[in-house]
Order: C-alpha cells, then sequence, then structure tokens
C-alpha cells in the first residue's frame, strides 16, 4: 500500500509539501502509456483513475468478504454489512454530516437527484409552486425537476448568470419567492469551472421556505465540504469521481426532510414488515435503499473517501487550483484559443474553443499525443447555447495532474495549430 | 491503432478549410435539418431536383473537421446523380465506415471517398462522418421525421 493512502490524518500545516509523484504512484494506470505517450489524463470532471486501495478494497470484497447485506445470519453477511456501514460512517464524516442516517447510498449522483424530485418533490410541490434552477446545470439536474413540474403542474424558473459564468444573484433575489419549493443549483459548473455561493444561495432561500439541493458532483473530489457549512439540505455526489467505483452515489439528506419524505422505490431493504394489506416502511436511511445496494461500490467508495482524507481536501484543493492558475496562463500565450467562462471562485475545469479547429478534432489530435480531454456539450446544452458554441474542450484536473500534463496539453494545442490553421 | 492524426488526410483538411457548396440555396426543393445530438454537430442540407436527379446540393452549419469535410465532399459526388445512385454511395460509404479497420476498400466504386476510411479505427467519430449522408439518406428516403431533425442515434 502506497505511503500516502496510510495516512490516518491529513497533513498538518508544517507537513511536507504535496508530492504529486508519490500520489501518482498511488495510481496503477497512471503508468501506461498510451499511444505511445505518457498518459495525461485531463478528463476527471467526467470521471476519475481510481488508487491502488480502491481497486484492492473492491477487490479483497469480492475475494474474502462477498455476501449481501443487512439480512443474513451468517458470518460473512454480518462481514459485508459491518463493512458496508462502515463505509457509510467515513462518507458522512467526509460530509460533516452530524446524523448517520442522513447519509443514504444510491446508483450515482442522477439517481439522487431524482430521488430527491421523485420523494420531496411529488409529496409536496403542486400547482402554482415554482422550481428554481440555475443556468448552468448539468442535465441531470435539470431534467428530473422539469419532469416533477410536467408531473405537478408547477412551474421551472431558471436563475441567469453573467458572461463571465457567474450567477446573478439579484436575479436570483426576484425569482425567489414564497411559492418556490425547491431551489436546485451545482455547487461546481462541470462545463465552467465556477464555484457557486451555496452558503449564501441556500440562506436566502430558507428565508422564503424552500429547500435547496446543491449539486456537489464536481466540487466534493475537489474542494472541502462541510454541510454544516454549506447548510444545503440536500447534497448529492458521485463515486466515481470522488476516485471511487461507478454505479454508486450519494445522497445527503437532512434528516428532518428525509423523515417527511415517502419512500421512493419499493421492495427489499425500505420495509420493517410487509403485508399485503400493509407495508410498514424501515426508518432513513434504509427507506431509500430499495433492494440490493451497490456493496461492493460503496466499500470501494468508502476506501476513496479514506484516501482523500488521508492526502487531506485543503491540499487537493491547492494543488488543483495551482494547475488551474498554470493552465489559465498558459492557455492565453496559445494563439486562436479562447477560455470559457471567466468565475472569480473556480475550480480545476477550462473549458475552451480554438479559433481554427472544432473541440472534436482538439480533443483527436491531443488523444495522438496522449493527452485525454473532454470535447463536446459536457451535458450542459444550456451553458453552450449561451456562449452560442455547440460544444467546447475542456481540460479538467484531478489531485494527480501535474505541471508537465498542463504542458503537453498546450504542446498538443500547438501542434493542433500547426495543422488546422 | 494508427496515430490519430493520420485520419486527417490532405483531402479532409483542404474540404474542412474550404468546403465545396457551401451556403444556403434559395431554390431549394428541400432543405433537412441534420443533428448530431451527442456532439451538437448540425448542419443544412438544400436540395434541388430534375425529376429524378439531384440537380444541385449544398449545405451550411457547423461541425468539426471530419463531419464538414464529409459533407463537402458529399455534395461534390452527388450532384448529377439519381436518387438510386447517391443512396447506393450512401451505403457503400456507410459500408466502408462500418467496416473493420482493415477490411480491403472498394476504391474504384469508392473514389474520393475512400479517404475517409481512417475514420474506421475511431468509431466515436464514426457519426462525424456520417451526419450529413444519413440526412441525405433520409431525404431520398423520405423518412426526414416531422418534429425535428434528421440525428445520427
Amino acid at each position: 500500500m502506497a505511503a500516502t493512502a496510510t495516512k490516518q490524518e491529513p497533513p498538518a500545516g508544517d507537513a511536507a509539501p504535496y508530492d504529486v509523484e508519490r500520489v501518482r504512484a498511488d495510481f496503477p494506470i497512471l503508468s501506461r502509456k498510451v499511444r505511445g505517450h505518457d498518459l495525461a489524463y485531463l478528463d476527471n470532471a467526467a470521471t476519475t483513475q481510481k488508487p491502488r486501495t480502491v481497486i484492492d478494497a473492491v477487490s479483497r470484497f469480492y475475494e474474502q468478504d462477498n455476501a449481501n447485506v443487512h439480512r443474513g445470519v451468517h458470518y460473512l453477511s454480518q462481514r459485508a454489512t459491518d463493512l458496508y456501514e462502515e463505509a457509510r460512517h467515513k462518507v458522512n464524516r467526509f460530509m460533516g454530516a452530524t446524523v448517520g442516517c442522513e447519509t443514504i447510498f444510491t446508483r450515482g449522483a442522477t439517481e439522487a437527484i431524482n430521488l430527491v424530485a421523485n420523494s420531496y418533490g411529488r409529496g409536496l410541490v403542486g400547482p402554482g409552486d415554482e422550481v428554481l434552477v440555475s443556468f448552468m446545470e448539468h442535465h441531470s439536474n435539470i431534467v428530473p425537476w422539469q419532469m416533477l413540474c410536467e408531473a405537478t403542474g408547477a412551474t421551472l424558473r431558471v436563475i441567469p448568470m453573467s458572461h463571465d459564468g457567474e450567477l446573478l444573484l439579484d436575479e436570483y433575489d426576484r425569482l425567489l419567492n414564497g411559492n418556490t419549493k425547491i431551489v436546485a443549483v451545482t455547487h461546481v459548473s462541470n462545463a465552467l469551472g465556477t464555484v457557486n455561493p451555496v452558503p449564501e444561495i441556500c440562506r436566502k432561500a430558507h428565508d422564503q421556505g424552500a429547500r435547496v439541493l446543491v449539486d456537489g458532483a464536481q466540487s466534493a473530489p475537489h474542494i472541502p465540504i462541510d454541510m454544516q457549512a454549506l447548510g444545503a439540505d440536500f447534497f448529492v455526489c458521485s463515486g466515481h469521481k470522488m476516485y471511487g467505483p461507478t454505479g454508486v452515489g450519494v445522497l445527503y439528506g437532512r434528516a428532518e426532510c428525509l423523515d417527511r419524505m415517502p419512500p421512493w422505490q419499493g421492495g427489499g431493504d425500505m420495509i420493517l414488515s410487509v403485508s399485503f394489506e400493509k407495508t410498514v416502511y424501515a426508518r432513513i436511511p434504509n427507506k431509500f435503499e430499495a433492494g440490493t445496494p451497490p456493496i461492493a461500490e460503496v466499500i470501494g467508495l468508502g476506501a476513496a473517501v479514506d484516501y482523500l482524507n488521508a492526502l487531506g481536501m485543503e491540499n487537493v484543493a491547492a494543488h488543483e487550483h495551482d494547475l488551474l492558475e498554470c493552465a489559465l496562463a498558459a492557455l492565453r500565450d496559445v494563439p486562436g484559443v479562447t477560455v470559457i467562462g471567466n468565475a472569480r471562485h473556480r475550480a480545476g475545469v477550462v473549458s475552451f474553443v480554438m479559433d481554427c479547429a472544432h473541440p472534436h478534432d482538439i480533443g483527436q489530435l491531443l488523444d495522438a499525443e496522449g493527452v485525454a480531454v473532454r470535447a463536446g456539450h459536457h451535458c450542459a446544452q444550456p451553458v453552450m447555447r449561451h456562449y452560442g458554441l455547440p460544444a467546447t474542450a475542456r481540460a479538467s484536473f484531478g489531485l494527480y495532474n501535474t505541471r508537465a500534463e498542463v504542458d503537453a496539453l498546450v504542446r498538443g494545442l500547438h501542434r493542433v495549430r500547426e495543422m488546422f490553421a | 491503432m494508427s496515430d490519430p492524426r493520420a485520419m486527417y488526410e490532405q483531402v479532409i483538411l483542404d474540404h474542412n478549410k474550404k468546403p465545396r457548396n457551401y451556403g444556403p440555396m434559395p431554390e431549394a426543393d428541400r432543405v433537412i435539418d441534420g443533428y448530431n445530438p451527442l456532439c451538437g454537430d448540425s448542419f443544412k442540407l438544400y436540395l434541388k431536383f430534375d425529376g429524378d436527379t439531384i440537380a444541385d446540393v449544398s449545405f451550411d452549419g457547423q461541425g468539426c473537421a471530419v463531419s464538414k469535410a464529409s459533407a463537402s465532399l458529399m455534395t461534390t459526388v452527388v450532384r448529377g446523380k439519381t436518387r438510386a445512385e447517391a443512396e447506393e454511395l450512401f451505403q457503400l460509404f456507410h459500408h466502408m465506415l462500418k467496416s473493420a479497420p482493415d477490411a480491403p476498400l472498394d476504391e474504384e466504386k469508392l473514389g474520393k471517398l475512400r479517404v475517409f476510411s481512417g475514420v474506421r479505427e475511431y468509431p466515436v467519430r464514426v457519426k462525424c462522418a456520417t451526419l450529413a449522408w444519413h440526412t441525405l439518406h433520409a431525404a431520398i428516403e423520405g423518412t426526414v421525421p416531422d418534429d425535428g431533425p434528421v440525428t445520427t442515434e
């Protein structure tokens, strides 16, 4: 096991500087060659690579502990249950939740949003009510609310944003009113990197009696999060974007909200007793975990949270911010490149276009250099439309990226110019 | 797998930079939208028929080098062709792109279209290369949807 992952506590303030090479050694995939080059993986907003400790935790579960949870009387079932609930405890602490039952495992961040839209939404939203989303949402935090509004007769309203990619909070104030039931907003934009002022958004929504769901898919792996400081009623994130496995996500919900919500999916673990006359539902969190959960994936996510804690999220955020600054400065010197979005507070995501080449062609030519970036609309088509673009190229940084990889990106972009300009 | 740069044959780069038959056609008999929802590429195809023959064809819109060059080259090869001949070219082109990277090419029938054979190695780009062709195919077959563009999905 690598040194960085065995630390139990985040480094103290006077600890050694962030050693990215030691971090990189924890990720087996980073040592492979892609098209004859060292891999420069800059598509972390889509999914992150996995440290050895996560891969081992999943393998170990299947090799040593595999059984279903919460139902067997035998040893392995008890062991699997313990590991599963231990992971819940880890995630719970990672998010700064104060009550253990506030962390619910889902199949992904998208399912977590759908859970809230279907349970909280359908129970408490009706004709005349309003749901606010922001202009910079990922499709996952737009479509479930559109579906809710279509089903209930509520109205979807959109918080606009500036050309720099910041939410217009004056407009938000104007849109908020006593009819607003839910505000759904991303913590960090996957297309622009904007970090939204979630505490302020939550405070204002609460003043109007509205609840807030925060999409933390792009924040939880990159900046420290604390549910008490954010003030969100619901917060969702995604395992595979947090250096954990695919197929698992997290819904944090305030117990007072979750308790009032009806179950969404029925079956399996979400019941206390079933008869053909009446079913008595389990208490939270089990009320929202119908069926066999993604057990190995949850345990893997627990290992990923251990890994992040060992590095310290403040250190991760500082490292990625350094890469962001480095990339923004370097991209300014590439002729024909325009960075999209210029928010004051942003995480390690850089969306850009080139005057001579389409993002798809940029992505393909960077791939020839072993540089992996995303090209497309990033499932945020309203953002693209705002800028009058069909697509952008996007470099998104993770805790293992280096300045040398930023250099590789820039070198690749110069080659794109040579070919297309 | 070969170098991804090799996919960009000089002909493709040239058609991307100087697309042929580019621009709207006010006298078109049919104007059809083509759209790739995966990447947002979007083209309009303008067709003028003389009986069964494609008398004139043009396109405009936005897309990557592969999709734009493919649309451009398509307009040069289907002008003057009958619907059946154009449809046969579509099938040939489509078949080439769906074939294995090392499968032999019918070079005589494909003619200039074979410059896109490198796309076979990159399945995600096949939709780029076929967007304009799918649009033409739908126009010829009369299967253009009423409620939106022709898509690659």
